[in-house]
């Protein structure tokens, strides 16, 4: 087949759909496809996943097939979660890392059938599957262009995919897996998404594609619920609510990063929870281990900030006008919790929190420059934490 | 480290057992474990046909360093009868004879003579100041440390003051250099250069235009430091019986088939019989892909340093020859008294460079480089009397033969054969039985990746603190209590003790328990 080469950007297998439903032409590329950035309005999107119904087209995320009589030990060496906990059916949240222990990657690893399994990565990771693979007795493909994936979420997300004619879907719990059917086909349905909310992720087989689309946003035409096309500008607000982070933009990844210590390891971005010494051999340990020893140097924190101004690139002092701690990597504000929300990357003190975090933030009143200094306060938890989120079965909205 | 510990060694060649003596004779309780019937390793005694024993892969060296022979107390190795030269065949009869100090031929110019004094003079104060670096754990470059300050600070001071500034500044111009442009610079004789330059290619996948084999040549030409060739077949029994004496207790037929790891730590082995030995030390003496990625494993190391270790260049391209000779070969322009000399085919440098040119793309030449010896000729002992027995060193016969070596081991016999024919006509009459090891069937017996003579290209960029790979060059491994005391740690191949001895010492000042 020749190439074409006047067409930059891969078209997902939803194309034909969602061209109907972006509005802006607002696009993004996205791993190489042509991906939505805002569809119609992003305020009108944000509020789809919290308020009612957001569909999303995930295909373009990395998506790579793991399988081989060591499938199980080769992902267990890789990332520094114990994978032999992972239950077939299940879904486990996962980060990776070099030899330094500095995150390469954040992930998802579908435990599909025993011994089979779907790891979806931010970034390409082929290179660093097959270099991690040597000893190993696994086949790895990348499947990224032979699954279609949708991502449902909302409060109605659930109501949505019942009233679309998906059975099994009330003991489905978060992280779990459902094999299932729609309209006829085979689809995969997880409990998993990036937004903090009640929401699914669908896949299937491309040639599927469409109808699935169509089950889905049948339920919009029918005016039972509101179903909207959502692009990337909505799901960066919803995943800073919902705590997590995206590598590439909250922090340098391992195999990008240019400059000693200017990548981070899991401890570092507040990943410890996830850090497990009580597994066998895993890329990193070593090295995690002795940072372990050691008092932290610096922590990614989730921030909310008093007042209305939004810490747009700011910098962090431990008090006003005080000393320099840090800068924000990611800010937003937040309609459904009605504050400034920030991402701040904070030195530490011989390994303490600051007991105090000041942004300074610049903004502009009629083209007038000028400066606010807002107290930040520390969250622990994700800003954005609803009930429904893990309720089983959900309470149908 | 306090004395007590139980140490395994895995595999009893000349670095294992030196290491382990040094252990052993510091306190601690040391088990060799050896998968072959003998110890020695390379320079164990292989009988390969009836009545007939070769060393089996080392078929020469220069006695271990003065340092390892007084203190570890070694029998002084045996001599051969008169000091072994080296004569480089000339297709024309014109031989060259290359000694410590003196070059002789008839065809020689006195230019090449004098010359000769000179170089060799002025090579062995270049490899007497890199000493400095080979006695001791290669510095880092990361996480420097005192140790490390002090081996960087002896080696400045041996350059700049143990050579002077002239030769300093001599030195720094030809350490990179290949050993073709400096031979031609100093000498004209072709037979003279070809013999030179073998020394700085042998056992390696380089030709001598290759950048910086005048590093590969220092690093030979610093075991000449220690005295003429002495007899390999008095070298292992030597060794075994100062390891016996320290308290070391050597098992032979003792296949170690993994490197137990417990959280990070080495525990133990499991022997290919099923046995466990647990001890507080593991220190391997093979190779570091046959180390790390097949005794520990990669489910037990990084994946970044695994990818390493199995991209590091371990394709050996020597093949060895043994032959039963019926009578002593005559060659032509040669007396019997001559064979007890090594015998090189190597009449140019431009012979090797285009012996080694198939070599880069899995073949072999036609017109190989042959490093021959007659060991019989120097001890009687190893054939029947009025019998000889030859070895050939066959150079660059890669590893990975496109052809495959099942099919072609006979016909590089026969290359071999032929190109000895051409020196020492009728030679082929002589022949009772004879052998072929390639570098597959030397990785097979001898359990050295690639049948790489030096476990691993001895070149810069695996060599001092980057060898095996940079991270793991301090006899250190990743895994706690894991070390590496052979020649896939510094400063490398050749049958020179050190990896052990300063492995040892590594052991002992840093413990690692």
């Amino acid at each position: 087949m020749m190439h074409d080469f006047t067409q930059v950007l891969e078209p997902s297998p939803f194309h034909e759909r969602v061209i109907d439903r972006v509005l802006t032409q607002n696009w993004a590329e996205w791993n190489g496809y042509q991906t939505p950035r805002v569809a119609d309005t992003v305020a009108s999107e944000y509020f789809a996943v919290r308020s009612s119904c957001s569909v999303m087209d995930l295909t373009p995320m990395e998506k790579y097939r793991i399988t081989g009589p060591d499938a199980t030990t080769f992902l267990n060496r890789m990332v520094t979660r114990d994978i032999s906990k992972l239950k077939p059916g299940r879904v486990m949240y996962v980060v990776w890392c070099d030899d330094r222990g500095k995150v390469i990657d954040d992930g998802t690893v579908f435990h599909l059938r025993p011994g089979d399994y779907r790891l979806c990565a931010q970034h390409h990771q082929l290179d660093w599957l097959l270099l991690s693979s040597i000893g190993f007795d696994v086949t790895i493909e990348k499947e990224t262009a032979d699954v279609a994936a949708l991502s449902v979420q909302g409060p109605t997300a659930y109501s949505v995919l019942v009233a679309a004619g998906v059975k099994g879907l009330e003991t489905l719990k978060p992280f779990g897996i459902l094999e299932t059917q729609l309209a006829g086909f085979d689809l995969t349905i997880s409990r998993t998404g990036f937004t903090g909310d009640l929401g699914y992720e669908l896949w299937t087989d491309p040639q599927n594609a469409l109808a699935m689309w169509d089950a889905i946003f049948a339920i919009n035409e029918r005016g039972l619920y509101d179903v909207r096309l959502i692009g990337l500008d909505a799901l960066e607000m919803v995943r800073i609510e919902a705590g997590f982070i995206m590598p590439g933009w909250d922090f340098n990844t391992a195999e990008s990063v240019v400059r000693a210590e200017h990548d981070r390891s899991p401890f570092e971005l507040g990943l410890g929870w996830i850090v497990k010494f009580d597994k066998p051999h895993f890329t990193g340990k070593k090295a995690l281990i002795a940072e372990s020893k050691r008092p932290a140097k610096r922590r990614l924190l989730k921030l909310s900030l008093e007042g209305n101004k939004v810490p747009s690139g700011s910098f962090l002092f431990d008090r006003k006008d005080g000393k320099n701690i840090g800068s924000v990597v990611a800010h937003m504000w937040s309609p459904i919790l009605k504050t400034a929300l920030a991402y701040g990357d904070v030195e530490l003190n011989k390994g303490q929190l600051p007991a105090s975090i000041w942004a300074e933030i610049y903004y502009q009143k009629e083209l007038k420059w000028r400066l606010a200094w807002a107290r930040c306060k520390i969250h622990d938890e994700p800003f954005w934490k609803h009930a429904r989120r893990a309720a089983t079965p959900p309470n149908p909205n | 480290m306090t004395k007590g510990k139980s140490v395994l060694i895995v595999g009893a060649g000349h670095n294992g057992l030196i290491c382990g003596t040094y252990l052993a004779r510091a306190g601690h309780k040391v088990t060799m474990l050896e998968a072959r019937d003998t110890v020695g390793g390379g320079i164990a005694m292989r009988q390969f046909s009836d009545g007939f024993s070769v060393p089996a892969l080392a078929q020469m060296h220069h006695p271990l360093h003065a340092k390892i022979v007084s203190e570890l107390k070694l029998a002084s190795p045996s001599p051969t009868p008169a000091p072994m030269e080296t004569i480089s065949l000339s297709p024309t009869g014109a031989h060259v004879t290359l000694g410590a100090e003196q070059v002789s031929g008839r065809e020689l110019n006195e230019k090449d003579r004098a010359a000769y004094s000179e170089f060799m003079k002025e090579y062995a104060s270049y490899a007497k100041a890199l000493g400095a670096l080979y006695l001791n754990t290669p510095p880092r470059l990361k996480d420097f440390d005192l140790a490390d300050a002090r081996t960087l600070t002896k080696l400045g001071l041996k350059l700049r003051f143990g050579l002077g500034r002239k030769d300093m500044r001599e030195f720094l111009r030809v350490g990179g250099m290949n050993i073709y442009d400096i031979l031609n610079e100093v000498f004209n004789s072709e037979p003279l250069k070809g013999a030179l330059a073998v020394q700085a290619v042998l056992g390696n996948h380089v030709g001598p235009r290759t950048p910086t084999t005048a590093l590969n040549y220092l690093y030979s030409r610093h075991q000449e430091l220690n005295g003429a060739p002495v007899l390999v077949s008095g070298t292992a029994g030597s060794l075994e019986t100062a390891a016996a004496a320290a308290g070391v207790d050597i098992k032979t037929n003792a296949a170690v088939k993994k490197i137990k790891v417990e959280n990070g730590r080495a525990t133990g082995v499991e022997l290919a019989s099923g046995e466990h030995i647990k001890a507080d030390l593991v220190v391997s003496n093979a190779d570091a892909k046959t180390t790390f990625l097949d005794l520990v494993g990669a489910s037990e190391l990084d994946a970044m340093f695994v990818h390493r270790i199995s991209k590091t260049r371990t394709y050996g391209d020597v093949s060895k020859i043994h032959i039963a000779l019926k009578a002593p070969p005559v060659f032509a322009g040669l007396e019997t008294a001559d064979l007890r000399h090594r015998l090189l085919i190597a009449p140019s440098m431009r012979y090797v460079e285009r012996a080694f040119n198939p070599s880069k793309y899995g073949e072999y030449s036609e017109d190989p480089v042959l490093d021959i010896s007659i060991p019989s000729m120097n001890d009687p002992s190893l054939a029947p009397q009025g019998h000889h027995v030859m070895c050939i060193n066959v150079s660059y016969t890669p590893y990975r033969l496109k052809a495959g070596w099942e099919q072609n081991r006979d016909a590089l016999y026969q290359t071999v054969i032929d190109t000895l024919s051409a020196y020492a006509p009728g030679i082929a009459d002589r022949i009772e039985d004879h052998e072929i090891l390639t570098p597959v069937d030397i990785e097979r017996e001898y359990g050295v990746t690639g049948g790489h003579w030096h476990h691993g290209e001895m070149s810069i960029d695996q060599g001092f603190m980057m060898r095996p790979v940079h991270g793991t060059a301090q006899y250190q491994t990743p895994v706690e209590g894991l070390f590496l005391c052979g020649a896939a740690a510094h400063p490398g191949g050749g049958i020179t003790g050190l990896p052990g001895r300063n492995a040892a010492r590594r052991i002992l000042a840093k413990g690692g328990v």
